[in-house]
């Protein structure tokens, strides 16, 4: 029975991912005073690439063409940790909330071996510069994934998500790192820019520029996914899960993913990118906020 | 008292099996892959020697791990000293083994001096070399002198470890030797350091006071981040695995620290977690540090150069290397569900449940080590997608690469092996757990069979924390996840169209592999980022055909060795010039001689009755 409704939640979680996406899209055009697409542009890009023919470059080897399904399903499975909307609801003696952390390193790590994989200087370009911004992410992660498990007494994500009632100056401010550990993981702005193609800025584009049709589909949908997951820990540490029915608490789910879209694309109207070493401040700066949570928990409050 | 009339009975308790498993591990491999190595690269007489050799080393590591008493534990470290020595000059025809022998020779002999030193101390306390004597006389000792030993042997063993600053004859020593040579000295022999520790500081030694945690736990942190900065700028793929080998010694002792610490504290559950998860990371480091400097030597093997600038395809070219190198690369990264990711993931819950224990700066403390794990496994990420992607991917940067063949059967045989392995140490983490927590809760000496780290054997468990982690259900969600991923797509969208096509290339002419990202641009973004540590230099050089035009430009970035300018440099610096200064003492004079034999008697009469 649980394992249906494990299935069951990570799918709805799955099919919403890109929804999210053009949400976000979406509030950046309003806000510009733009019209925009509308908010399911993202299904009918991802099955305009899926219906497509590849090109595949003749320098690539195997790495390449294994290197989506390994994205998508490690992501997928990252799905199977996190509870998204109601407790109980992630699949048991998996992972707790450092596994999780782990588990995204596989999808990064095969990405940056299949932007290398193309002999092309853009892939690397990519590849280099993602294992920098993301060796630096890690710290600023862990330390606060450290942060509100110690809030909880447990590592496990079951419980930090349902913990009502917690809400502490240290679980605030950890919630605000690891905002910016999402910005980061997500290429959002400031660090990274999913709208750029430009060659000498862009970052999680450059290592997946030679991916087409079915592929790039495939990794543009684990990115999806990837964001809803850290869209659902960074809400439910703030707003912790449980105390309604099932209904209630999608209803609770679509809001909170609602509200951090705002601000993810507030945050992503009012700034530029930053270039890459100023990037390396902004992580500064996202890792003090994480030492931060943790005095602030040690002092008690 | 006869110092010769000692007892040569061997130890095998928990500590000692451990370690002779990890040796043995590691041995079988490397034996193996030595039969393709050696032949048609050395004449059939430097064989005999590296086998007779290779079986002194062996033993000599052995012994050094059983030993019952001190004495034979010195005599054992120096024969494998002196045995490793002189596999580091196996290719003595070579300037540079010669040179990094002698700074390996030096530095081996500072650390057993500092050994000896503390080891004499404890003689004369217990007079005796026996280790349950010296323990029992270890007991009554002034923690003033306690204190010194506990210097002393974590100087000499830290030497061997590689730890930082003492780190230094690591990256020159380990590259230099025979490729099976070098996974057995980064694999094993530097653990034998870690059961020094392990011997003589917890077990004898006992722990003292708190400071001795503070302090393995910082150098271990630093040697974590100087390790992974150096190798992450090599460009010489063995020295790259060496300096990650510092690294990871690194790790490894920040277990064993951090169990130092929790015992200190009366936490000994944990502590036996924290050790446990010490431990764990040293046989992974054995099996994927093994595995890693045998890929690498098959690649030397089949390419003729470390440098990975000049390789690239070598996917094409060596499938069964890549494979293996790949999976040595993963589990080395902490990639998930190897093994390497079981052993960080528990030393983070053991520092977790360290910042949930403990109070105040405590607390902080234990969480800034969790980060710095946390920052050099994302180094140790970036370091190793540039060994693997730039050695194996995209196109051979040079006509040696492009020729390049796939190694004999049975050195393909000993990565296989260790591959297979690293697999396994993964996904039998339970029970593999269980097992070290049996050996860590024996070093520390606390009873805790009512605890267990595992769950069904599928998951490891902590219970102080709830916290689950299985590499084996991961393992099956990710098969599983592929197959459905494949199938629901074929499925959905029916079968796609594949065409293959050129790299692009912005529309100009067709790319060469001089297009590519090279190793020195891939490490480029960490060199500015970390540029307080690295103080990177460089040098250019314009080649002009005329003045208007430049036919070739030469580009070439350093690193400042920090610790070699400003601590070792130093030091011989001035060893060198007071030798200069004593040297005017000796001008060939045969006067002054007698002189000086003169001087010397009298200076001795007076010694002699000086009462």
């Amino acid at each position: 029975m649980r394992i249906l409704s494990v299935l069951l939640q990570v799918i709805i979680a799955v099919v919403i991912a890109p929804l999210v996406s053009g949400v976000i899209r979406k509030i950046k055009n309003n806000m510009r005073m733009r019209k925009g697409p509308g908010i399911v542009q993202p299904y009918f890009n991802l099955s305009k690439l899926f219906y497509k023919d590849e090109v595949v470059s003749r320098n690539t080897s195997w790495i390449f063409k294994i290197t989506p399904y390994i994205v998508l399903s490690s992501t997928i499975a990252a799905c199977f940790l996190v509870p998204f909307f109601t407790l109980g609801n992630s699949l048991p003696r998996v992972g707790d909330f450092l596994v999780l952390i782990f588990v995204f390193g596989i999808a990064r790590f095969f990405l940056a071996l299949a932007g290398l994989d193309a002999a092309s200087a853009f892939g690397g370009m990519g590849s280099s510069r993602e294992m920098f911004i993301s060796a630096l992410v890690e710290p600023v992660a862990i330390l606060s994934a450290i942060v509100v498990s110690l809030n909880v007494g447990s590592t496990s994500l079951e419980a930090i998500s349902g913990n009502l009632g917690g809400l502490t100056v240290s679980s605030v401010i950890a919630t605000i790192a690891l905002f910016t550990v999402l910005i980061a993981e997500t290429s959002r702005i400031p660090v990274d820019n999913q709208e750029t193609h430009l060659e000498l800025t862009m970052i999680h584009e450059a290592m997946v520029l030679e991916y087409s049709g079915r592929s790039l589909a495939m990794i543009e949908l684990a990115s999806h996914i990837k964001q809803i997951i850290f869209f659902a820990i960074v809400a439910n540490v703030i707003f912790p899960l449980g105390g309604c029915g099932i209904f209630m608490s999608f209803a609770f789910f679509l809001a909170k993913l609602l509200i951090i879209s705002v601000i993810v694309a507030f945050i992503e109207i009012s700034m530029a990118k930053m270039r890459l070493f100023r990037a390396v401040d902004f992580l500064g700066f996202s890792f003090v906020l994480s030492v931060m949570s943790l005095v602030a928990k040690t002092i008690g409050i | 008292m006869n110092y010769f009339n000692i007892n040569f009975s061997l130890l095998f308790d928990p500590l000692s099996l451990f370690f002779i498993c990890v040796i043995l591990l590691l041995s079988f491999p490397a034996a193996i892959y030595s039969v393709g190595y050696l032949k048609n690269h050395y004449s059939p007489k430097k064989i005999v020697l590296n086998w007779v050799l290779f079986v002194l080393f062996i033993g000599s590591m052995i012994l050094v791990v059983s030993a019952r008493n001190a004495f034979l534990f010195l005599v054992a470290w120096e024969i494998m000293s002196l045995v490793s020595y002189f596999l580091v000059t196996f290719d003595s025809h070579e300037q540079k083994a010669v040179r990094a022998g002698t700074i390996y020779i030096v530095m081996t002999h500072i650390g057993t001096a500092f050994i000896t030193a503390a080891i004499l101390i404890m003689f004369k306390y217990a007079n005796s070399f026996e280790f349950e004597s010296i323990k029992h006389a270890c007991g009554i000792m002034p923690q003033g002198l306690r204190n010194l030993l506990f210097v002393c042997f974590f100087i000499g063993f830290g030497t061997k470890a590689g730890i930082v600053p003492m780190h230094i004859w690591l990256p020159y020593a380990h590259p230099q030797a025979p490729s099976h040579i070098s996974s057995l000295m980064s694999g094993v022999m530097i653990k034998t350091a870690v059961y020094g520790i392990l011997r003589f500081i917890v077990v004898i030694l006992g722990i003292g006071s708190l400071w001795w945690a503070n302090l393995i736990l910082g150098l271990a942190l630093l040697s974590c981040f100087v390790g992974i900065m150096y190798a992450l700028m090599d460009n010489d793929i063995k020295r790259l695995l060496a300096y990650s080998s510092v690294e990871n010694m690194g790790i490894i002792l920040l277990g064993v620290g951090a169990g130092v610490l929790f015992l200190k504290m009366n936490l000994p559950i944990l502590a036996v977690l924290a050790l446990a998860a010490g431990l764990y990371h040293l046989i992974n480091h054995a099996i994927f540090k093994g595995l890693l400097f045998l890929g690498a030597g098959s690649i030397y093997k089949a390419t003729g150069t470390r440098d990975i600038e000049k390789m690239g395809g070598l996917i094409k070219l060596m499938p069964v290397t890549a494979v293996c190198f790949l999976i040595g690369a993963l589990s080395i990264s902490a990639i998930p569900p190897l093994n390497g990711f079981m052993s960080e993931w528990l030393l983070l819950q053991a520092f977790f449940l360290g910042a949930l224990n403990l109070m105040g700066g405590w607390k902080i403390f234990m969480g800034l080590i969790a980060a710095g794990i946390a920052l050099t496994g994302g180094l140790a990420a970036g370091c190793f997608v540039k060994a693997f992607g730039i050695t194996f991917l995209s196109l051979p940067r040079s006509k040696k690469t492009e020729n390049a063949k796939e190694v004999s059967g049975g050195m393909k045989f000993a990565m296989i092996f260790l591959s297979v392995l690293a697999v396994c140490f993964g996904l039998l983490a339970p029970f593999i757990l269980n097992i070290l927590t049996k050996i860590s809760a024996f070093i520390i000496g606390v009873d805790v069979t009512a605890v267990k780290f595992s769950f069904n054997n599928i998951s490891a468990f902590i219970p102080q924390s709830n916290a689950y982690a299985s590499a084996s259900l991961l393992a099956t969600m990710l098969i599983l996840g592929v197959i459905f991923v494949a199938t629901f797509i074929y499925f959905a969208f029916g079968k796609s169209k594949v065409s293959s096509a050129s790299t692009w290339d912005c529309g100009y002419y067709n790319l060469t592999s001089r297009n590519e990202y090279t190793s020195t641009a891939f490490s480029k973004p960490f060199r500015i980022a970390f540029s307080f540590f690295l103080k990177p230099y460089k040098k250019t050089e314009k080649i002009r055909d005329s003045f208007y035009h430049v036919k070739s430009y030469k580009y070439e970035v350093f690193t400042t060795p920090v610790f070699k300018r400003y601590i070792y440099d130093p030091i011989l610096n001035l060893v060198l010039k007071s030798a200069g200064q004593m040297r005017k003492m000796q001008p060939g004079s045969i006067h002054l001689y007698i002189a000086y034999i003169f001087i010397a008697v009298i200076l001795l009469i007076i010694f002699m009755y000086r009462i």
